[in-house]
């Protein structure tokens, strides 16, 4: 659309023929009040606030529908405007509750502002209000109708935007009410969005209503930890006795690639930080073979004295390490650090939940052959072959809907299954379950109308699941590359699966997929041993067998997934970090109680390759950042910790201070006084941004744009980019990847812990029952 | 069966075939019928259309829009298909002439719809009619399967090689549903909710397409606007106000009923003389002219010609054409609170100041009436009408807004009279009055 | 799968087949929604859950659209009203010639209040918006017969007319003579 010029209050705006004077409005910094405008959603027209005066036309017009053309003069604050905003208001007020004080919503309602900004302070009305009791349609979404204004984002918002249409109107006129879909309760995924769009205190939050008033709470922007889509995530905290607690998750402020949109689990399943079964005592196995609580000194002395007896006397082969799917960046690389210059170990490895070796292997040599988030969401065309979005990668789900209604995307679907993406799809592909190997040589032939819409497309993002290992990778991979124009994304399964890869907690690979017998590869590790370590299967096999001396396991549980004679294992001395007394934990000698991700800092890798930066939100008295305890572990063994984390160096620009969250600015205004007084701004060994630099340094595809990442924005990694990148010499074992198919609120042992998630478990469950009853 | 009425100063066009056995299909073409129709298949869409602009027919479903250049905004060429939709709605209070039309002559609906379709390219026309009116759907259902036996419907109407259908639709009790865009709304099988115009009908419309709706009344003229000619049509009425329409004259008349007169014919004229005068020798207070969403006039405002022109001027509107007589012995009070009941019990709730707005009219005004009013109240309503008009989604809110405010200035003193806890002076034996719970 | 008058319909034979029909009638399915709720409620005497759920089946929408749309419409009504629904209008046009007097001798007669079912379910009463008959105020609906022109007087006549199905029989021969 070409550009036309108009006239706001007097000032001369731009903007394409055809946008909507509100929009227009917006991004010149003229704020038109709404309630039913929502960006993205389909028009109402309904509330009237918008309203404005466009020249030469007799009626007052509403922006939210009106779009601009060359020449129009619109004025839209006036004393007319503001009566007629005051009057909507006035009569919005006559049925709503003036209780702000005892309302969830109370300081943050779109309402209370708007009367505060017209000032609709008189009551014209004595009539009663209508009351109404509240209503719960789920655990997760409470409903107090006295106080919906029928704005309708909620009804839009399912429907348009989550594709669930579970809301709904009935009746007319003043009766009018929102409604769920089951009798008074809510069959739906339970993602919160409705209660997210409410600008009233009408939607409310099972698990944060009447906890807190908003303007307690601190706001930590931060990533997400169930899932490998890695959406923003803004928490809401408070401090408590014993360190700062987590009451809300949502992302309102619309940064990040995510938008406003957040899954039940990123927007519940925060609960487990406060489980009561949270560990927050190190525990230390005792003669009698019982588990009991010891002091941090304690339990890192007993771990580190057996790991160094074991490395000097058996040598590091004797040693296992697994790592794990939802730390950071940082603490994976420092773990395969520790591993193979401090344990002098290649035996480490991860739950590998997704073959990104043979991507990695399959790109070697390319360029920009990786599709972030963000290309998905602007991308004309997309096949996704294989997984189910809407379960396992809800925001991918999102972005490939709002593509689709928004920018008429084309979704090109291929699966053994129909899936519920199939209905944003412009052709669908039913494949038989072996299909996707020969997937290639499929669309290769053409023949069908599948293969000739794909052909004639000009450009393509291919998503793709873990019905692709090893082989069925590459030929997908080589068939894209053949075809041209086309990015893809492998879609693995938790919150930082692609970090661990990344960051080389493989017994073969070292960070960026560097093959451990690559000559010179990390020349600077001291003492690497130079032939391949077990994998994961393998390490637990030797440990039954009593071949494996000790065991570190940091946040994973193999445990629970392994077929294996728990009491074979105590001739391997196990170490865990975790959060819970975990299967694994529960076998261990020494238990040392973990930081979750939302209470530390770092980065993590979402699935697509963008990394965010994690900011610590919560805190909880007596449990360590797994980063802060292997730097400990090391310092127990009497390892110069410096030569692990460059700590304390000029020149280091890990923390620019943001990464302390509630505490941002803190450090940031200690290293301007250290540098205005000439001193060095020093980094402690327990700040995970110190390995930063060298994280960049080392690791091929991890040229980072900091400004960008420190100001919270996603970065995409280059990998394939990379000059130093090395291909990877062997393919890995196709049979090491167990998916996890976490559904939509499920999150594999960390999910377990939550209460909200369980609740909406046993209640849609409960749906499901009724429906297949009637 | 509806009582008809006849007066002198009537010139049927409309209701010519009232009362002559029209409905059955071989009567209806005795009585001239489908005559009209084969007329335009050999004049062709733009004689159609010229004609009906010269003809100076306006829409009778209220707004008078002129019908020929409705017809004219259909674009030529369109990718999806066109529809002619007629509005069997007739929901508004004081209304009841398509009522008639469909009783006696649903021919003749027919035949404009088809002539419509001629005129704008359209394969496909919808007859709507409300829910309340299922004999009348019954009536029409059978005349359609007439003319479609005929071969006067479907693939090859009169053997000319054109193509019409049309179905009927029933409603299910909804006002709101006779705004044309929520009548397509509900012929879609939705809520009565208004769309948002732009666009308009004429180019997306029902399931998108291009789309003519016109009231069932302006239909039924087609054909006799067609058969006598644009010129003679036009200049039965006024300027810019062709031909006759059917008014709705009930209340406190003597002879209550539908005449059919020309436009621009005097009001006073017409309850005086046309409907026998005001019942039982009483005085006359005031009238409605056009339909409960009219500002109501008074009887010194009445000595006016009833086209859309004259009445507007005196600060009122023709609308739908329904005139309502009012006796001195009535309560405008109550009348108002009856009259707003309606617009607050219709409201779509849609949009906030209708919603809101009728429903607090309403509340206000049941305590008002009930004696429990104050001073502070007929300010409030005044404020709270003068801030819905014009701010609505749709005209629903305006037709709320419009009478109340002429009740309130005009009949300012008789609602000061309900102050003070006095009982209502109009109190009528065996009505309770209404009580605020 | 739609259910069909051959199948497990909830409707009689006749009115399943009408329904058939219905939906391949218009260019977009969803046009027979209102049509089809009426006449189901015409059938059912209202619409029932699984009136709802045959609907919803039938037209490919869920029961929540159709609450919807239904809960809209002021005809339709989820709780049984009598065997004969009397409408009185009351709007202003009949209000002005007596409606509401019309309306008070019904409910006398019938010894119910407004809305209020009889307790042989034969009658049910009440009052509703202008149906289109201002000319002959006051008017009401028995179902849907018109009955114009009233006074509260003819009251007793009306119900006895729905009340003896001799008359009843009569008047079906009258309509189909
Ligand atoms: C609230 C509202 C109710 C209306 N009801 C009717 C109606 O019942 N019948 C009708 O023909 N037009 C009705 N109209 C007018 C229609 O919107 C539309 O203008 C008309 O059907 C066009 O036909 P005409 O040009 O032949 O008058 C109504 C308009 C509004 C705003
Ligand atoms: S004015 Fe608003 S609420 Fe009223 S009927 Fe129109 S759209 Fe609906
Ligand atoms: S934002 Fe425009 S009417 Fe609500």
């Amino acid at each position: 659309m070409p550009d036309v010029t108009f006239t706001v209050d007097g000032k001369k705006l731009t903007a394409p023929a055809g946008t909507l004077l509100i929009d227009a409005c917006r991004k010149a910094g003229i704020e038109i009040p709404a309630f039913c405008y929502y960006p993205g959603l389909s028009l109402q027209a309904a509330c009237r606030m918008c309203v404005v005066r466009q020249e030469k036309v007799p009626k007052l017009q509403t922006a939210c529908t009106t779009t601009v053309a060359e020449g129009q003069v619109f004025i839209t604050e006036s004393p007319e405007i503001a009566q007629a905003r005051k009057a909507t208001i006035e009569l919005l007020l006559g049925n709503h509750p003036l209780d702000c004080p005892v309302c969830d919503a109370g300081g943050e309602c779109e309402l209370q502002d708007m009367t505060f900004k017209y000032g609709a302070g008189e009551s014209h009305y004595v009539e009663v209000k209508h009351h109404r009791d509240e209503q719960q349609w789920s655990p997760a979404v409470f409903y107090d109708r006295p106080r919906c204004i029928l704005c309708y984002r909620c009804i839009r918002m399912c429907g348009e935007g989550m594709d669930v249409w579970a809301l709904g109107i009935h009746n007319r006129g003043a009766n009018s009410v929102i409604v769920p879909n089951d009798h008074q309760q809510l069959d739906c995924e339970q993602c919160g969005m409705c209660i997210d769009v409410c600008p009233v205190g009408a939607l409310t939050s099972g698990s944060y209503r009447y906890k807190t008033r908003p303007w307690e709470m601190s706001h930590v922007s931060t990533v997400c930890t169930h899932c490998a889509d890695g959406c923003k995530v803004t928490l809401g905290v408070r401090s408590t006795n014993d360190g700062a607690e987590i009451v809300r998750a949502d992302n309102r402020d619309k940064s990040g690639i995510n938008n406003d949109f957040l899954c039940a689990k990123g927007r519940f399943g925060f609960d487990f930080v406060e489980s009561p079964d949270r560990l927050t005592q190190p525990l230390v196995r005792n003669a009698a073979g019982k588990l009991e609580p010891a002091t941090w000194e304690h339990a890192l002395r007993v771990a580190a004295a057996k790991l160094k007896e074991i490395r000097d006397a058996r040598g590091g082969a004797a040693i296992g390490v697994i790592g794990s799917d939802r730390t950071t960046n940082e603490e994976n690389y420092l773990l395969q650090k520790f591993a193979r210059t401090v344990l002098q170990t290649n035996n480490i490895d991860h739950e590998r939940t997704t073959d990104y070796a043979a991507f990695a292997h399959a790109l070697a040599g390319t360029a920009g052959k990786t599709a972030s988030l963000r290309d998905i969401s602007s991308a004309c065309a997309i096949l996704l072959v294989g997984g189910n979005p809407t379960e396992e990668h809800p925001l991918l789900a999102w972005l490939l809907r709002t593509n689709v209604r928004l920018n008429r995307a084309r979704l090109y679907i291929a699966n053994s299954k129909p899936i519920k993406l199939d209905r944003q799809a412009k052709a669908t592909q039913e494949l038989p379950p072996d299909g996707f190997k020969s997937l290639a040589a499929f669309l290769d032939q053409g023949t069908s109308d599948f293969s000739k819409s794909l052909q004639a497309e000009e450009s393509l993002v291919v998503l793709f699941g873990e019905e692709f290992r090893g082989e069925a990778v590459e030929n997908l991979v080589a068939w894209g590359l053949k075809r041209g124009n086309v990015r893809f994304a492998y879609l693995g399964d938790h919150s930082n699966s692609r970090g661990a890869a990344d960051m080389g907690l493989f017994p073969d690979l070292l960070p960026g997929y560097v093959p451990i017998e690559a000559p010179g590869a990390f020349a600077e590790y001291p003492n690497r041993p130079a032939a391949p370590g077990k994998t994961l299967p393998q390490m637990l096999e030797a440990a039954s067998n009593g071949e494996l001396g000790a065991l570190l396991v940091v946040g994973a549980n193999p445990v629970s997934r392994a077929k294996l004679d728990h009491a074979a294992l105590k001739n391997t001395f196990i170490i865990v970090q975790d959060l819970f007394l975990t299967e694994t934990a529960a076998l261990a000698d020494v238990v040392l109680p973990a930081a979750s991700l939302y209470e530390k800092s770092g980065t993590v890798t979402n699935t697509y390759g963008d990394i965010q930066m994690v900011r610590k939100a919560a805190d909880r008295a007596g449990v360590k950042p797994d980063f802060e305890i292997l730097v400990r572990l090391a310092g127990a063994m009497g390892v110069d910790v410096s030569t692990l984390v460059p700590f304390g160096k000029r020149g280091t620009t890990g923390d620019l201070g943001q990464s302390r969250g509630a505490q941002a600015g803190e450090a940031d205004r200690h290293a301007v006084w250290l540098e205005a007084n000439n001193l060095e701004p020093k980094l402690s060994p327990f700040d995970p941004l110190a390995l930063l630099d060298e994280i960049e340094r080392l690791v091929p595809g991890y040229t980072l744009d900091r400004i960008n990442l420190f100001a919270g924005n996603d970065v995409h990694t280059k990998l394939e980019a990379t000059p130093g990148f090395v291909p990877v010499q062997a393919l890995s074992n196709p049979d090491l990847i167990v998916p996890a198919h976490d559904t939509l609120f499920t999150s594999g042992t960390l999910g377990q812990y939550s209460t909200a998630l369980k609740q909406l478990t046993q209640h849609q469950a409960k749906e499901l029952a009724e429906t297949a009853a009637d | 069966m509806p009582r008809l009425v006849s007066h002198p100063d009537e010139i049927k066009l409309v209701s010519r075939r009232f009362g002559m056995g029209a409905t059955n299909i071989d009567r209806y073409l005795e009585l001239g019928g489908y005559e009209a129709v084969k007329k335009c298949l050999a004049q062709g869409p733009e004689w159609i259309v010229e004609e009906m602009k010269a003809s100076g027919l306006r829409g009778r479903g209220g707004a008078g829009f002129s019908a020929g250049m409705k017809w004219s905004f259909v674009p030529k060429q369109s990718a999806k298909p066109k529809y002619i939709l007629v509005n069997g709605d007739e929901s508004e209070p004081g209304t009841c002439k398509d009522h008639l039309i469909f009783l006696h002559d649903p021919h003749a609906v027919i035949e404009g719809t088809i002539i419509a379709g001629l005129a704008v390219g359209a394969k496909m026309g919808f007859i709507y009619l409300r829910g309340e009116y299922r004999y009348l759907l019954e009536i029409m259902e059978r005349a359609v399967a007439d003319a479609y036996d005929r071969g006067y419907l479907g693939k090859n109407i009169f053997g000319s090689g054109n193509e019409f259908q049309i179905i009927t639709q029933t409603g299910a009790g909804a006002y709101e549903v006779g705004e044309e865009s929520a009548l397509m709304e509900s012929l879609e099988g939705k809520r009565g909710v208004p769309r948002i115009k732009p666009p308009f009908p004429a180019v997306v419309g029902l399931y998108g397409g291009p789309t003519v709706i016109n009231n069932a009344e302006t239909i039924a003229t087609v054909p006799q606007v067609i058969t006598m000619g644009a010129q003679a049509y036009a200049a039965l009425g006024t300027p810019r106000n062709g031909g006759t329409r059917l008014f709705c004259i009930s209340g406190h008349v003597e002879r209550p009923g539908v005449y059919e007169l020309p436009m621009g014919y005097n009001l006073k004229k017409m309850i005086y003389e046309v409907a026998g005068g005001i019942r039982g020798g009483r005085k006359l207070k005031a009238v409605v002219p056009g339909g409960s969403s009219t500002p109501v006039l008074l009887p010194e405002e009445i000595d006016i010609g009833m086209d859309f022109d004259q009445v507007g001027k005196a600060g009122s509107m023709l609308g739908s054409g329904g005139v309502v007589v009012i006796d001195d012995q009535t309560c405008i009070v109550e009348f108002a609170l009856r009259t707003i009941s309606f617009y607050a019990h219709e409201s779509c709730g849609w949009c906030i100041p209708c919603r809101e707005g009728t429903d607090w009219l309403k509340k206000s005004l049941t305590r008002f009436h009930a004696g429990f009013g104050t001073d502070a109240d007929i300010g409030n309503m005044q404020y709270l009408a003068e801030n819905m008009l014009g701010r609505t989604f749709c005209p629903l809110g305006d037709a709320a807004a419009m009478p109340t405010i002429a009740f309130l200035k005009k009949f300012r003193k008789e609602f000061e009279d309900h102050l003070n806890g006095t009982p209502c002076p109009f109190a009528r034996e065996g009505v309770p009055q209404l009580t605020v719970v | 799968m739609s259910p069909t008058s051959e199948t497990m319909s909830l409707f009689s034979p006749a009115l399943a087949r009408r329904f058939d029909a219905l939906v391949e009638k218009y260019p977009v399915k969803r046009s027979a929604l209102i049509p089809m709720l009426l006449y189901a409620q015409d059938e059912v005497g209202y619409l029932s859950d699984a009136v709802v759920a045959e609907v919803a089946q039938r037209i490919g929408i869920t029961e929540l659209e159709v609450r919807n749309v239904a809960t809209y419409y002021s005809m339709l009504r989820f709780k049984p009203a009598g065997k004969f629904n009397i409408q009185v209008c009351t709007n202003i046009s009949c209000m002005l010639r007596g409606a509401y007097e019309v309306y008070e001798r019904f409910q006398e007669e019938l010894g119910v209040g407004p809305k209020g079912v009889t307790s042989d379910g034969l009658f049910s009463v009440e009052e509703v918006e202008c149906i289109g008959a201002c000319c002959w105020a006051p008017a009401i609906q028995v179902n849907y017969d018109f009955h114009d022109d009233l006074k509260p007087d003819l009251v007793p006549g009306i119900l006895d007319q729905y009340r003896n199905p001799i008359q009843d029989q009569e008047k079906d021969q009258e309509k189909n003579a």
